[in-house]
């Protein structure tokens, strides 16, 4: 294996003393870029023609709802690295991801209701986006409850492996059903082949607030991989009636 | 790559591509009933009117709202139109903010004699976003594209 290659990383000791030294900065700019995206989504950027002051529901329900995909694409890409090359990060970082997913959807799910409401006029409608994404939370869901339902870790790794790839099925149906299906959810106005239907005064705190969540994402991924990693070395200890494991001398 | 790990990733991409092709296929047997509202042309096609609750979207047909029903109890009458086929909607209820001529609706209810009595109307927001300025600039320039609710 080469030195100071991408396996490097993926030495779990290597990670973790990396990881010490990323996380005060990925979190630092995970504070400057969140107040920063909300002073302009709350009080640095126009109302909208039709929504009025509603609109910047959508500041942070549109990041929230990249995320869940962005983090279940993340989720599916480590699982197929831990599943075929059997590396030892990946599915640590694939479990951890899960939860942090999960939450994103569920404030996309949230804060869109409360949008619904005055635009649409109804909290929910069981349209083809809205649907679909519900069921990328219960598959969230179902990913964790499975990583905690099987004692062994590396049967437990394989098995959620399997769901997550079949759940990431959802992805592009999410993505493409304000497309294949008349739906009440409103189609792209981003990631369109004509360009942005957003104006420029609204991208500013939108892409911000893209940012923000993203570092929002690798902060929390990161401290929770570390804690996954702490907390088996301690369970492997234990094991081991309390001695110091051999591993632990190159700290 | 090892034997091993070539069986494994023809496994695992085995897998992806079975789900997705039960998903591709559940969806298209199922589109019919995914889809979350018929367009005036759709309904208009169909042989077989539904008796059952409906949907029907489109744009509010410039002109067509009257509200002369509300002497006798709160009655709006207006037309949804795709551009191909259009059908007259009646409706006793609350109209969402967004509600007004040219604007996206979904309609729920019952068809009868070629009409729609609806017992719930939701606005449906287009995908454009812009400050109320630059709206209003456009409209005085006369580049004003009305297009919402497609």
């Amino acid at each position: 294996m080469p030195q100071n290659s991408l396996y490097d990383f993926a030495n779990p000791l290597r990670f973790e003393s990396i990881a010490r030294r990323v996380f005060p900065f990925v979190a630092g700019a995970a504070v400057i870029l969140t107040a920063m995206g909300v002073y302009f989504a709350l009080f640095n950027s126009p109302a909208d023609y039709q929504q009025g002051e509603s609109v910047r529901i959508m500041y942070v329900h549109v990041p929230a709802a990249w995320m869940a995909l962005f983090c279940y694409s993340s989720m599916a890409i480590a699982s197929a690295a831990g599943f075929i090359w059997k590396h030892p990060l990946a599915d640590v970082a694939a479990k951890e991801t899960a939860p942090i997913g999960a939450a994103f959807t569920l404030l996309a799910l949230f804060t869109g209701s409360l949008w619904g409401k005055p635009m649409w006029g109804a909290w929910w409608a069981w349209d083809a986006r809205l649907t679909s994404v519900l069921v990328l939370f219960f598959m969230y869901l179902g990913y964790m409850a499975l990583w905690r339902a099987i004692a062994d870790k590396a049967r437990a790794a394989r098995l959620a492996a399997i769901l997550a790839i079949v759940g990431f099925v959802n992805v592009p149906v999410i993505k493409f059903s304000v497309d294949w299906w008349n739906s009440l959810h409103q189609p792209a106005s981003i990631l369109r082949p004509d360009g942005p239907t957003i104006h420029a005064a609204m991208l500013t705190p939108l892409f911000l607030m893209i940012a923000a969540y993203m570092a929002i994402y690798v902060a929390l991924l990161v401290a929770s991989m570390l804690n996954e990693l702490i907390s088996r070395r301690i369970a492997r200890t234990e094991l081991a009636g309390g001695a110091q494991p051999a591993t632990m001398v190159e700290q | 790559m090892t034997a091993k790990k070539r069986q494994r990733l023809i496994f695992f991409g085995g897998v992806f591509l079975a789900a997705a092709a039960a998903v591709a296929l559940t969806l298209f047997a199922l589109r019919g009933s995914i889809t979350y509202f018929y367009t005036p042309s759709e309904l208009a096609a169909l042989n077989e009117k539904p008796t059952s609750a409906i949907r029907l979207g489109g744009l509010v047909a410039d002109g067509s709202v009257d509200y002369a029903g509300n002497a006798t109890g709160d009655v709006v009458a207006f037309t949804v139109t795709d551009g191909g086929a259009d059908i007259r909607v009646t409706y006793a209820g609350l109209l969402p903010d967004l509600f007004r001529e040219g604007q996206g609706v979904v309609v729920q209810g019952r068809l009868k004699d070629g009409g729609v009595i609806a017992d719930n109307v939701l606005a449906k927001h287009d995908e454009n976003y812009m400050p109320r300025e630059v709206a209003e600039a456009l409209k005085e320039q006369g580049v004003w594209q009305e297009d919402a609710g497609q």
